[in-house]
């Protein structure tokens, strides 16, 4: 059965993509057509074979999430540390496999023409074949150790693409925000796996789940699983560690459809299911998880609201939308978190590329200075309507169904709190999603701008990513037998009983969303000016993004700079003060000391053989003293 | 009768007579000249050594052979070194050659 | 008395009162004349060691071409102004350098006569050149050669050290 060219050529899942990018950054720098080319082709092998393994998965029944194939060789061996590079290949893998390399595919296409005119063409698509192969990487990996070598690399990618424009200030400092935010993240992450090694002695998923399993300190595991989530509060934005996601919208946009929509942002949520059985098994760690998620989906929702700015508002979107789904995580729901992960990767990549199709067409970013864009750009104006019902969740939208299901399983499982939050943010994101369309989209130009649609290699990658936001849904919808529950899933399949009531609300909400979207912006029966100034310090607190990025600067200014101050004048007076007398001591002797030196040989020779004499009867001092 | 010790301290007094020219003389070729001294008393040293130690072998005259060879070239140097300085300072007397410091 | 004691003891006499002379006569020619005569005196000293050969060429190498070559060293850099007298005067360490070195031969001296040396008396070929050259051009040979490039090299430098320098501008 496991006569499959997928899992035949596992390691070429990874490794083309980081061929493409050896090539082109080493060869085909100074041709772009190829370097595009070579880009494509290798993210085209990727996508064959991730196909090919997820028919395998797909139609093979004996691979489920409990009996995995794994792949692997050792790599580190060193007197008790054994850490493999390996694949391991389940329902959970095959999807996120399918999921990277399709969107990185179209991405990919995407960017010849998003990028034609760059200077940068060719370092642009070697470092999107960097980070493809770190992504797939971390996807694969069969332990910790390897995940987080890979998280490291997506770590690495991003702060290079952020920093793509690395000639503008403010995407320097973004670039270098992002690096440092998730340095902090990732600090807990390896401290996490550190914790697991030192007690279970391996890295490997499988080994780790069955230690863990046996294992009954559950302090431990709790401290364990709350490090390793450290590392998905960075990388997927949870609150606190949010604030790197907004700014690195200052990478060009293809990047932050791929990177900081589709994938790696998703990777915390997939490291959160991937190590599922670490957090399961604390109720602390696993209710923690559910409520920053839910916190976070709620927050970054009301900071979208005032945003003007049309990739940001995207960007707390996204935020918003991996709150839900590591709130699905946490509340137990593997299936739903992955399933809205594929979902979301589908109708987000659109809107991102949409963006981009917007951008590179009007030249800015704003969204009061557009409007009435449709009529010029329709393919584009088509898509991003429907990447807007997508992710309002309206039926039959991909968003719908498994947004639904989150909200099914947190009303099933008894969390009505989140399930409040959850229907809250909802609306809230059906309202900026709409308001953003409105703004942009509709009513009367507000500024001067010539629009033109975008060539076909940016509209055909829009055209299939709206075909998956419609229709990618019915992959987990209720009706459908078979469907996303019974592959992916954490110990038992289990499908949530549809309940019509949370359906029904959860349509109205959205719909309730879009219509004051409606009202406001295009009516204009409501004022939002007049709303702003009504509730201004809300507005302002909104607009500001909950002032976190001001207490961030208060802190580091006043507290951390306050405590280096200390060590530096500890370190300049008395660290420095005992070396630097030290060396004073030693330079003054030396400036003494040579007076010494007359210069005289005669000098010399006189004190060499007198010393000669004294060493000599001190050596042999027992002997001429006759004691023999 | 003569003695190995004989030789020894033959030897050893002119080495120190040698030495206590270097030390104390001020012109620099006859600092030379203490220095030829000191090594034909190494030579007479190595020549005693080997004549009364081990009649047979000769090696300490052949090492005496290449101190001469040493000595010779020791000599050619010093002298040619002597009339540099003397060509840069006008003076040989070692006391005011005084570079080899601070 | 036997005749090679007495030998000895004038050899020895000769030598070490030459050499002193070297050191205590303060007209640097003079010194130079004495020098000549304490090589001659250990070329004796050799002969009462039975080795001829090295006598002879203490004489040649010693007597005749580093005696010369220190002579005309002389030549070339005494400015005499008519006091020859003064040329070669002790300096600052006249008395202190004689502490050191009476000290130094206490040592020497007394460890000279404190080693039990095993003293054998075989027998000395009387002529010994031919053993020399023997062990010289197989034992040796790679010395023997160092030697040779060493004096070339000695007489190059002597000569690029001692040569005139030009004014370069």
């Amino acid at each position: 059965m496991m006569e499959s060219i997928g899992i035949k050529y596992i390691w070429l899942v990874p490794l083309a993509p980081l061929v493409a990018f050896i090539l082109i950054s080493l060869l085909f720098k100074r041709f772009k057509m190829l370097s595009a080319v070579t880009a494509i082709v290798s993210m085209a092998i990727s996508f064959i074979l991730s196909l090919d393994i997820l028919r395998l998965v797909l139609t093979n029944h004996e691979i489920t999430m409990n009996n995995p194939i794994e792949i692997a060789v050792p790599w580190i061996d060193i007197n008790g540390l054994f850490i493999e590079a390996g694949a391991l290949i389940d329902p959970l893998t095959a999807g996120m496999l399918f999921v990277v390399t399709f969107i990185s595919l179209l991405v990919t296409i995407y960017s010849v023409g998003y990028m034609h005119d760059d200077p940068g063409f060719s370092r642009f698509f070697s470092y999107l074949g960097l980070f493809v192969f770190s992504m797939l990487g971390l996807v694969i990996a069969n332990n910790y150790f390897q995940m987080f070598f890979f998280w490291e690399l997506v770590g690495l990618c991003s702060y290079l693409l952020i920093g793509f424009y690395y000639y503008k200030n403010s995407a320097a400092d973004a670039n270098k925000k992002a690096f440092i935010t998730n340095r902090v993240a990732d600090f807990g992450f390896m401290l996490g796996i550190i914790i697991l090694f030192v007690n279970f002695d391996t890295f490997n998923f499988g080994k780790l789940a069955e230690a863990i399993n046996a294992s009954s300190d559950l302090a431990l595991i709790t401290l364990a699983g709350i490090l390793v989530f450290v590392g998905p509060i960075g990388k997927s934005g949870q609150f606190p560690l949010h604030v790197w996601l907004p700014d690195a919208m200052e990478g060009p946009t293809p990047v932050s459809a791929l990177i900081h929509a589709a994938t790696m942002v998703a990777a915390g949520v997939y490291l959160l299911a991937r190590g599922f059985i670490l957090f399961a098994s604390s109720t602390t760690t696993i209710t923690f998880i559910a409520y920053l998620g839910g916190f976070t989906a709620l927050f970054a929702a009301t900071i979208a609201v005032t945003q003007r700015d049309f990739k940001r508002i995207l960007a707390f979107s996204t935020l918003s939308q991996l709150g839900y789904m590591v709130m699905a995580i946490g509340i137990g729901s593997l299936t739903a978190g992955m399933f809205h992960l594929t979902t979301h990767a589908f109708f987000k990549a659109l809107m991102f590329l949409c963006a981009g199709s917007v951008i590179h067409a009007l030249h800015k970013q704003d969204i009061f200075e557009m409007g009435g864009v449709f009529k010029e750009m329709k393919i584009t104006g088509t898509c991003m309507v429907i990447g807007g019902l997508a992710i309002a969740g309206i039926p039959p939208f991909a968003g719908f169904w498994s947004k639904d299901e989150i909200l099914l399983t947190a009303k099933a499982n008894g969390f009505t709190l989140l399930y409040i939050m959850a229907s809250i943010t909802a609306f809230l994101t059906a309202f900026y999603m709409f308001r953003l369309i409105f703004l942009a989209f509709f009513g009367e130009k507000r500024s001067d701008f010539h629009a033109h649609e975008s060539p076909l290699t940016m509209t055909i990658p829009l055209i299939i990513l709206a075909v998956f936001s419609i229709f990618g849904g019915f992959i987990g919808a209720p009706f459908v037998e078979h469907g996303y529950a019974s592959y992916v899933y954490f110990g038992e399949p289990h499908h949530p009983t549809p309940d019509l009531m949370v359906m029904v609300s959860s349509t109205l909400v959205a719909v309730a969303g879009i219509f004051l979207a409606w009202l406001i912006y295009i009516k204009k029966a409501i004022s939002a000016e007049k709303i702003a100034t009504q509730f201004a310090p809300i507005y302002k607190f909104l607009y500001n993004k909950w002032y976190i990025d001001e207490i961030y600067a208060w802190f580091f200014n006043k507290i951390v700079l306050g405590i280096s101050n200390v060590f530096n004048w500890c370190d300049r007076y008395i660290v420095d003060g005992i070396a630097h007398s030290i060396a004073w001591i030693i330079r003054t002797s030396g400036y003494k000391g040579r007076y010494l030196h007359t210069g005289s040989l005669q000098t010399y020779g006189l004190v060499i053989f007198t010393a000669v004499v004294v060493i000599t009867l001190f050596l042999a001092g027992p002997v001429v003293g006759g004691v023999q | 009768m003569i003695t190995l010790n004989h030789y020894l301290l033959l030897s050893a007094i002119l080495f120190c007579i040698g030495l206590y020219g270097a030390l104390s003389k001020k012109n620099a070729i006859a600092i030379l000249i203490s220095i030829e001294l000191m090594l034909n008393a190494v030579n007479v040293n190595l020549v005693a050594i080997t004549k009364f130690l081990t009649p047979g072998d000769i090696t300490g005259q052949i090492f005496a052979l290449f101190v001469i060879v040493v000595a010779a070239c020791e000599v050619a140097l010093g002298l040619a070194i002597v009339v540099a300085i003397y060509r840069d300072r006008s003076t040989v007397e070692v006391e005011n050659l005084d570079w080899l410091k601070w | 008395m036997d005749l090679q004691v007495i030998a000895f003891w004038i050899i020895a006499f000769v030598t070490l009162g030459s050499a002193l002379a070297v050191v205590y006569l303060t007209n640097i020619v003079h010194s130079a004349l004495a020098l000549i005569m304490t090589f001659l005196g250990i070329a004796s000293l050799y002969l009462t060691l039975h080795a001829d050969f090295l006598a002879a060429v203490q004489v040649l190498v010693y007597a005749g071409a580093v005696s010369i070559l220190i002579v005309f060293g002389i030549m070339l850099i005494t400015r005499g102004e008519g006091r020859m007298c003064e040329t070669n005067t002790f300096g600052k360490y006249k008395y202190t350098a004689f502490v050191v070195i009476a000290a130094l031969f206490g040592v020497i001296s007394y460890f000279i006569i404190i080693t039990p040396w095993q003293v054998t008396n075989g027998i000395v070929a009387e002529e010994n050149m031919g053993t020399i050259g023997e062990v010289l051009f197989n034992n040796f040979v790679i010395p023997f050669e160092l030697a040779a490039i060493l004096l070339t090299v000695a007489m190059i430098g002597a000569i690029v050290i001692a040569r005139e320098v030009k004014n370069l501008k």
